[in-house]
């Protein structure tokens, strides 16, 4: 219950912090905007095609925009010097990383939401009817995307070049999640929807494997 | 040092042994004839592999346990004996599908998953040569030891399931494979498998020597 009450503070912070600053939340949204945009270029995006390669080119989009969103993560604590005061206001280390990537989950949801609505006009796509369902899509991909990213961004703050550092040791984690994440997206943008389980199957493994693992050894991160 | 000499001696010995019969003793496969043989080299090398980052793992995990340095050397000495050994496989697995399927790379599960691997493993050693701090380096990627490894079988799962273009495995099935070529693989697997143990060692004691060395110039400094 502690765990629960010291996370929802934090969150309460996380989610202020940024509706204080809306840093996050813009330049994601204009970074996935701008790849989107630029994707468009490489190939003349007909209705089939659209829906054939679209949804790689939306989760790729995303994956970029995110490892640039996951750097502040950890390295705003560590420039402020506020990881101490953090540890010291919570019993258990573990609420910092579930409130951390809590945030990152919304924040990346939010973002790829109103990117989809983008991404269905200029390509011509429709969303409507699969809403609900790519919303679990979306949602299990950004878990995934924000479990990992959390805790690589407490790793990679800790290092030089941390700004090439993160991409290079998030993008061949997140292979599980890529594939998963677009072929379900694939699968309900066709002419004939359907929500593949076995797709979500591995994004919920990935997730739970991914957050036990962080439970177990996220604190000895944040040591001083 | 005499011990690893006479170590070294014997994997060099059972490794020309195990070359031997890839090329002398073992029966010419029906279709694809001598390209076939470089799977003597190619598959135990990809299992060794495995072996390696197994070892890292462990290390790993025991070093955030216990903090021992020793726990650390083990797991970058068997990281980069890993990696070395999924580069062979990298390397031998284009030459054997170029004759075989045409193309020197296909994007099918078993090589784009250790094509994974190699990445992941090769970012773990990156990694470390970001971090100045002795401690903190061997903390921080002993945790992205623990994530690399956790993700290879969810890797090679979505993988598998998003594409399956490879030859089904017929080494552990009682009978896909000849009785002769079964009993050069595992000579062929047993060679390999030793000098992954040599070589860990080998890196092992240069972690170490690295480590007295350095306590020896901050003392000195010291003084």
């Amino acid at each position: 219950m502690k765990l629960l009450s010291n996370t929802a503070v934090l969150l309460r912070k996380e989610v202020h912090a940024e509706f204080r600053s809306h840093e996050l939340l813009t330049t994601t949204s204009v970074f996935m905007l701008i790849v989107i945009v630029l994707f468009s270029f490489t190939f003349d995006p007909t209705s089939a095609e659209s829906r054939q390669f679209g949804p790689g080119l939306l989760w790729l989009a995303f994956l970029f925009s995110a490892s640039l969103m996951l750097q502040a993560c950890f390295l705003r604590e560590r420039t402020n010097d506020t990881l101490s005061a953090l540890r010291l206001a919570v019993n258990d280390p573990f609420a910092i990383f579930l409130a951390k990537l809590c945030a990152n989950t919304i924040f990346l949801l939010v973002a790829e939401l109103v990117l989809l609505f983008v991404f269905a006009v200029f390509y011509n796509v429709s969303v409507f009817p699969v809403f609900p369902q790519l919303v679990l899509v979306f949602f299990l991909g950004s878990l995934g995307i924000s479990t990992t990213g959390t805790a690589l961004s407490a790793v990679s703050s800790q290092a030089r070049m941390r700004e090439v550092l993160l991409p290079l040791l998030l993008m061949p984690l997140l292979v599980p999640v890529l594939i998963p994440s677009t072929e379900a997206t694939k699968a309900l943008l066709e002419t004939e929807p359907a929500l593949r389980w076995d797709w979500l199957g591995i994004l919920v493994a990935f997730d739970v494997v991914f957050l036990t693992a962080l439970w177990l050894f996220g604190e000895y991160l944040l040591e001083e | 040092m005499a011990k690893t000499g006479v170590y070294t001696f014997l994997v060099c010995a059972l490794m020309c042994g195990a070359a031997y019969a890839a090329f002398f003793r073992a029966p010419d496969e029906a279709t694809m004839h001598l390209v076939q043989r470089i799977f003597y080299l190619h598959a135990p090398s990809g299992m060794t592999s495995l072996a390696a980052f197994l070892v890292s793992f462990i290390g790993s995990v025991t070093y955030i346990l216990t903090r021992k340095p020793k726990w650390d050397w083990l797991a970058v000495s068997a990281a980069e004996v890993g990696l070395a050994f999924c580069t062979v496989v990298l390397i031998t697995g284009p030459i054997w599908a170029k004759p075989a399927w045409g193309v020197w790379w296909a994007w099918d599960a078993r090589l784009t998953s250790t094509l994974v691997l190699w990445m992941l493993y090769v970012a773990f050693l990156i990694l470390r040569t970001m971090i100045e701090d002795s401690d903190r380096r061997a903390l921080v990627s002993a945790f992205f030891g623990v994530f690399a490894f956790l993700d290879v079988p969810l890797v090679y799962g979505s993988i598998w399931w998003w594409r399956m273009q490879h030859p089904q495995p017929v080494v552990f099935t009682s009978t896909g494979l000849d009785p002769t070529m079964r009993k050069v693989f595992n000579l062929s697997w047993l060679s390999l498998t030793c000098l992954m143990a040599l070589l860990i060692r080998q890196r092992y004691e240069l972690e170490s020597s690295r480590e007295e060395l350095r306590t020896i110039e901050q003392e000195l400094e010291a003084n």
